[in-house]
């Protein structure tokens, strides 16, 4: 037996096995770096599998060699190899940083309990992506839901609003992934499969409600998955008041994974034949992604927590990839996967910054930020460049995602949503440029208890951070990654599914 | 006009309906957390009833793949037959669909237990229970086994002879059952996930009504609780 053959099942074995390990350590270092060596171990595995992927095209791998469509089948094609590599590429950038924050957040007791939880997690979200197996999809998600309601409950410790907003996150998570699931048993009663590609070609053709209603219970249990805009009550509080390091690695990979699911559903299993798709991008993902790209980047502005703030900035930039996806075209298709990507990338990198100024002063409110480029220079400079991703600064991942939208809505004839793209933009001018002027041009506080002088985050936590700023700026110049790898998904997808 | 027979026969449907919408009601509508995580449980149940009530089929078969008997049983189709448990073993013969599989040739035929087909062909339920009329496999075309490929002979005669039993008997299609106890797995686990931080919010806070603590959020935040949050806190 070969280890490359078994290259497909790798990320997702890897972490999941570790993560059962990681119980058995004694606490303290130990579980961390087991969690950091094994992310890294998925990383490896994801990246080389993006490699081959690229080179030779779509990899199928057989669970326990049962040939699909009876035994699981992993399909790795472009589409989900980027995102594996992005899943595994923050788990691996996260991981390190994790030991500092978390011991200062959480009992050190827990330590391998929040290092299996994490890595059972990372698992999870692999899974979903590798899988080509609808009811699989829904289990990897169970699993990677349930470590991630313990992991943000973990921060009940530094406030126990994590408590309440892990379980309103369960309650939602639960509703979400059982209607999916009712969406997938439909499916199955109408096909009698649950292989993605086989109920791609025995849907072809069908067109009766028990099909449409399988659509819509799939399209809202994913859509409360990713937090499209009605849907997204649980996010904030949950990103807000969960373990800064675990807020990081969520939010630049959760809903991104979830984003995916939907693609996945849309492009390879429903297919642009079903008219029943064409209307739900028009009339539901179109409108929803619009307004949230706006509602929610104008609570963004409001909000005096700034991890609260670019929680509800996420729910905003969601608002985009569902723009990019409700085109319907290629062009549209392959802004969504670019910007689910560097989405990751600028949001890890923001949170990361956020967990180091809460790591030295225990807060993450905007008085904290005040004056942070005399105290933490390194962290502040961290938060301004991805913050300029963020909006879409030239020379960042940010406009590569706006200039691809923007392309995309022109080819689609929408001019109207190239113009509601710039404006939400100069949202997010505001509410990052808001903390931005906290920390460059204010004071640090004199008095109270943020005035105490404070050092630079300590070393273990500025490398992965700034790892991620220069993926950031890597990424913005050099394309051919995450845009060039994108639009050759897109294209792969488009064709399965019979778009131009 | 209502058809109540067509009503009383989808029994199982209706079961699942109804029990699917108290459980969505009782999340959203109850503020005591114990009471919103019952109504979760209740809410799952009612989609395993529903996998489960589909997993009957009335003149279904276990899926089987010939082709890999005539390789001498060590292909990987054969493994994959026996996993699935045969009912009535067909050497020979090259029709390889799956139970629920309408073939390739004829796609706008529909899955034996597809509701359009079953409202088209058997609104009176034919099968031998009174529940197989739900599932009752609407005609030839759904079962590929009823239509037997030329040229093979006696194997051929007896596995018509044997889908013609088979058509009168209701099958349990394991996979369903199969999906809902990995389902089931995961609602109990999200069951004392549920429990679990319900006893932490208790022990944080001191209530788990969730108006209360609503409340008791903003009175740390703010000093005070506002509008119907402050009501509910004093009541």
């Amino acid at each position: 037996m070969n280890l490359m053959a078994q290259l497909p099942v790798l990320p997702v074995v890897i972490p999941f096995v570790a993560g059962a390990l990681a119980l058995l350590l004694p606490k303290g270092r130990a579980p961390w770096a087991w969690a950091t060596f094994v992310s890294w171990l998925s990383f490896l595995a994801s990246a080389l599998l993006l490699r081959e992927v690229a080179a030779t095209g779509p990899v199928s791998y057989h669970l326990g060699d049962w040939p699909p469509p009876w035994g699981i089948e992993y399909r790795i094609d472009l589409a989900n190899a980027i995102v594996l590599a992005l899943v595994s590429g923050i788990a691996a950038a996260v991981a390190p940083f994790a030991y500092e924050s978390v011991r200062a957040e959480i009992d050190e007791r827990q330590s391998p309990y929040f290092y299996a939880a994490f890595l059972i997690c990372v698992s999870g979200l692999l899974g979903v992506t590798a899988t080509g197996d609808a009811f699989n999809i829904f289990v990897f998600l169970e699993i990677s839901s349930l470590s991630t309601y313990a992991l943000v409950a973990m921060g009940g410790r530094q406030d126990r609003r994590a408590l309440t907003a892990a379980f309103t996150y369960l309650v939602m998570g639960t509703l979400g992934a059982t209607f999916f699931v009712i969406g997938v048993g439909l499916l199955y009663h109408a096909t009698g499969t649950l292989n993605l590609a086989d109920l791609h070609l025995k849907l072809a053709g069908q067109h009766n409600r028990v099909v449409e209603a399988g659509f819509a219970f799939i399209l809202v249990g994913i859509g409360l998955k990713l937090a499209m805009f009605p849907m997204h009550l649980w996010l904030p509080n949950a990103y807000a008041y969960a373990p800064s390091a675990v807020s990081a690695f969520l939010a630049a990979t959760a809903t991104k994974v979830a984003v995916y699911v939907l693609v996945r559903f849309f492009y390879s299993v429903f297919g642009l034949d079903f008219a029943f798709l064409g209307d739900a991008l028009t009339y539901v993902l179109l409108p929803l992604g619009v307004a949230g790209m706006f509602v929610a980047s104008l609570i963004a502005v409001f909000q005096h927590d700034v991890k609260r703030m670019l929680a509800y900035s996420s729910v905003g930039q969601i608002g985009y990839m569902l723009l990019g996806l409700s085109f319907g075209t290629r062009e549209g298709l392959a802004a969504a996967l670019i910007h689910l990507v560097n989405h990751g990338l600028m949001k890890g990198a923001l949170f990361l910054a956020v967990a180091c100024v809460v790591y030295r002063l225990g807060d993450h409110r905007c008085a904290a930020f005040s004056g942070l480029a005399r105290r933490m220079p390194v962290t502040t400079w961290a938060f301004v460049l991805s913050g300029l991703s963020l909006i879409g600064v030239p020379g960042t991942v940010g406009f590569v995602s706006k200039w691809y939208l923007l392309e995309a809505s022109f080819a689609a004839g929408h001019a109207w949503a190239a113009f509601m793209i710039v404006a939400s933009s100069l949202i997010a001018v505001l509410y990052v440029g808001r903390v931005v002027e906290l920390m460059l041009l204010r004071e640090p506080p004199e008095q109270g208890p943020l005035s105490e002088p404070v050092k630079e985050a300590p070393l273990s936590m500025l490398i992965p951070m700034w790892a991620l700023v220069a993926a950031n700026l890597y990424f913005g110049l050099r394309t051919e990654f995450t845009a060039g790898f994108a639009e050759q998904a897109a294209a792969a997808l488009m064709t399965v599914s019979g778009g131009r | 006009m209502i058809d109540l027979a067509f009503i009383a026969e989808r029994y199982n449907y209706w079961i699942f309906i109804v029990l699917m919408m108290i459980g969505v009601y009782i999340v959203i509508s109850r503020g005591n957390l114990v009471k919103k995580i019952v109504g979760l449980n209740i809410f799952q149940t009612s989609v395993f009833i529903y996998y489960i009530s589909i997993g009957k089929v009335a003149g279904g078969t276990a899926p089987i793949l010939p082709a890999a008997y005539e390789s001498g049983h060590e292909g990987k189709g054969a493994r994959a037959s026996a996993a699935h448990g045969e009912s009535a073993p067909a050497p020979g013969a090259a029709s390889g669909e799956s139970l629920h599989a309408a073939p390739q040739s004829a796609p706008e035929a529909l899955p034996a237990n597809d509701l359009a087909s079953a409202v088209a062909q058997t609104p009176q339920g034919a099968g031998p229970s009174g529940e197989a009329g739900l599932h009752a496999a609407p005609g030839e075309a759904a079962n590929p086994l009823l239509a037997p490929p030329d040229g093979a002979g006696d194997a051929a005669s007896a596995l018509g002879e044997a889908a013609h039993k088979a058509a009168e008997i209701v099958y349990s299609n394991p996979l369903p059952h199969v999906l809902i106890l990995t389902a089931i797995v995961v609602g109990v686990a999200t069951t004392a996930v549920g429990l679990a931080l319900a006893v932490r919010i208790r022990e944080a806070y001191g209530t788990i009504e969730e108006d209360e603590l609503e409340a008791a959020d903003d009175i740390a935040e703010f000093g005070a609780a506002f509008g119907e949050k402050a009501e509910g806190a004093r009541a």
